[in-house]
């Protein structure tokens, strides 16, 4: 490299060299164009009305706040308040009128119906599905059949404090670990399974049932909560044997495994997850779902 | 002086510091003061370092590598306030080592999953996650039930996280190995001092098997604390050293 450091204009282009040369090739020293450099420049002056205007500088303990206060979280805070203020007409309408009320307000109903699908979606769907079909282990929300009551008080009293939780209203009930806790015989679970199978109407050992039927009347056993017919009862949250509708599957083998372990599941109460307007939206659109009594 | 750029064209060390110069810059302006500023982190009540349980729910959590679809961090963002809840505090991660924001979400954010589902689900769901949310794309991690939690070096990984920061107790690192078990042993003594010693948490056999303590256990005694340490109804955003 021949490290010459006369500047010389190209005769080619007329543009000044830098005055290197390799081989005979020199480097143009072509000038940034005006119009880029300005507005360099002017960025760099808009950057200084920014540090004036927005949070900018670290400090000692702090940072520059900026003359607009501006603030990401305030902002996402205002706009979600911006929102509950526009809807709060409706939603004070929602917490403080009755079902039935609600229910012949086509405007109110209809809020309801859409905010409650969406916090379904969010909120519900992860157990009972998202068209509320449920699944073993929870329950389906479009069937007639509820296991703590299918008014619409009853069902917003079970998303509010949910079952078996950690909320001191929560539903509670336990089924006793037949099998498990040695109360009843193998044999005796096997007939009861019989016998709870005949409640619905499924295939059966009527003979088998029979000796079922005993154990099911027994003192202390499965009708205490079922009842007599076997239609359960909501006050206890016992469900309901003759709809032929299974929270934990209804073969002979599912009957059996649940009367050996007593199994109950467990719902979280929403009450303070979601604030009483969505709750009472949500149970007005699962008391629509179909079997809402 | 005439300034020139021969220097650093002829003589590679004067760049290479040059460069250094003027990368570290934006370091120092950017990076480097979040570590005394006040504001970075928000002054509130109840974030407490994880459990021994939780921490090792946390690792199966990483071992695991939940956080390559699911993230732990609800942006300032309407949409993600109405879904999730309050939005993420930087507190609520300050005991974290790494951190689990995450920036890629195939699955929904876990930042507030804590006490969103019932343990029964959380089992069902890692056994198959298509038996409960059938559009789910979710792999399933039957293997955790079946695994039995290796805790032997919990007090030692306590003491780790104490060396970068984590105000585990002495008490806190010598119970350690009895809290993991403890932990899933309710309406006992030993887990009446578990919630002493680390408050909200939260104390069930996950897993609802009897016998050992599984990763499953770990892994769901995790989640089902994530986002429930802070009460945002005491929380009040605009107050000092909040942003």
């Amino acid at each position: 490299m021949a490290d010459k450091h006369e500047k010389t204009v190209d005769p080619h282009t007329g543009t000044a060299t830098t005055g290197h040369e390799w081989d005979g090739i020199a480097e143009l020293n072509t000038p940034l164009p005006r119009w880029w450099l300005w507005t360099f420049y002017a960025c760099i002056i808009w950057s200084v009305g920014y540090w004036v205007a927005y949070p900018t500088w670290p400090l000692v303990s702090d940072y520059t706040k900026g003359l607009l206060g501006y603030s990401e979280r305030m902002n996402v805070t205002e706009s979600l308040q911006a929102v509950r203020n526009s809807q709060a007409k409706l939603n004070d309408a929602i917490v403080n009128d009755s079902f039935a009320d609600i229910k012949a307000n086509p405007l109110l109903l209809n809020f309801a119906m859409a905010g409650g699908k969406v916090a379904f979606g969010d909120n519900c769907a992860g157990c009972h599905g998202r068209g509320a079909q449920g699944g073993l282990g929870f329950p389906n929300l479009n069937d007639d059949s509820w296991i703590w009551g299918g008014s619409f008080e009853q069902i917003l009293q079970t998303i509010q404090y949910g079952v078996r939780g950690d909320h001191p209203e929560t539903r509670i009930s336990q089924m006793p670990a037949f099998g498990v806790d040695g109360l009843l015989t193998p044999s005796q679970i096997s007939d009861t399974a019989e016998f709870v199978l005949s409640l619905s109407n499924l295939p059966h050992d009527s003979a088998v049932a029979e000796r079922g039927k005993a154990v099911f009347h027994g003192d202390g056993a499965c009708a205490s909560c079922h009842g007599e017919d076997g239609k359960g009862n909501q006050e206890v949250g016992a469900p309901n044997l003759t709809a032929n509708i299974w929270l934990y599957g209804g073969t002979k083998e599912a009957i059996m495994n649940q009367i050996t372990t007593g199994h109950g599941g467990v719902m979280p109460a929403w009450s303070g997850r979601l604030d009483p307007a969505t709750l009472k939206k949500l149970a007005i659109y699962v008391h629509s779902l179909g079997g809402g009594q | 002086m005439k300034l020139s750029h021969a220097p650093f064209e002829k003589y590679s060390l004067v760049l290479l510091v040059g460069i250094l110069f003027v990368v570290s810059i934006g370091g120092l302006v950017e990076i480097a003061p979040l570590f005394w500023l006040k504001s970075t982190i928000e002054k509130v009540d109840g974030v407490r370092p994880y459990s021994p349980l939780e921490l090792k729910g946390r690792d199966v959590y990483i071992r695991e590598g939940c956080y390559a679809c699911h993230s732990q961090m609800i942006r300032t963002l309407k949409d993600e306030l109405e879904r999730y809840g309050h939005y993420s505090l930087a507190a609520e991660s300050m005991y974290d080592h790494p951190f689990q924001w995450g920036s890629k979400r195939t699955g929904p954010d876990l930042a507030r999953v804590g006490g969103k589902y019932s343990d029964e689900w959380h089992v069902a769901h890692m056994t198959a996650p298509r038996s409960i949310v059938p559009e789910s794309v979710m792999p399933g991690y039957p293997f955790l039930a079946k695994r039995k939690l290796d805790y032997d070096d919990i007090s030692e990984r306590l003491k780790t996280l104490r060396k970068v920061g984590v105000p585990y107790t002495d008490e806190q690192i010598e119970n350690a190995k009895l809290d993991i078990i403890a932990q899933t042993k309710p309406d006992t003594p030993e887990a009446a001092a578990v919630a002493a010693r680390y408050p909200k948490a939260v104390v069930r056999k996950f897993d609802a098997k009897q016998g050992d303590v599984t990763e499953l256990d770990a892994l769901i005694a995790y989640l089902q604390m994530l986002g429930t340490l802070v009460d945002f109804a005491k929380y009040d955003a605009s107050g000092p050293n909040l942003r």
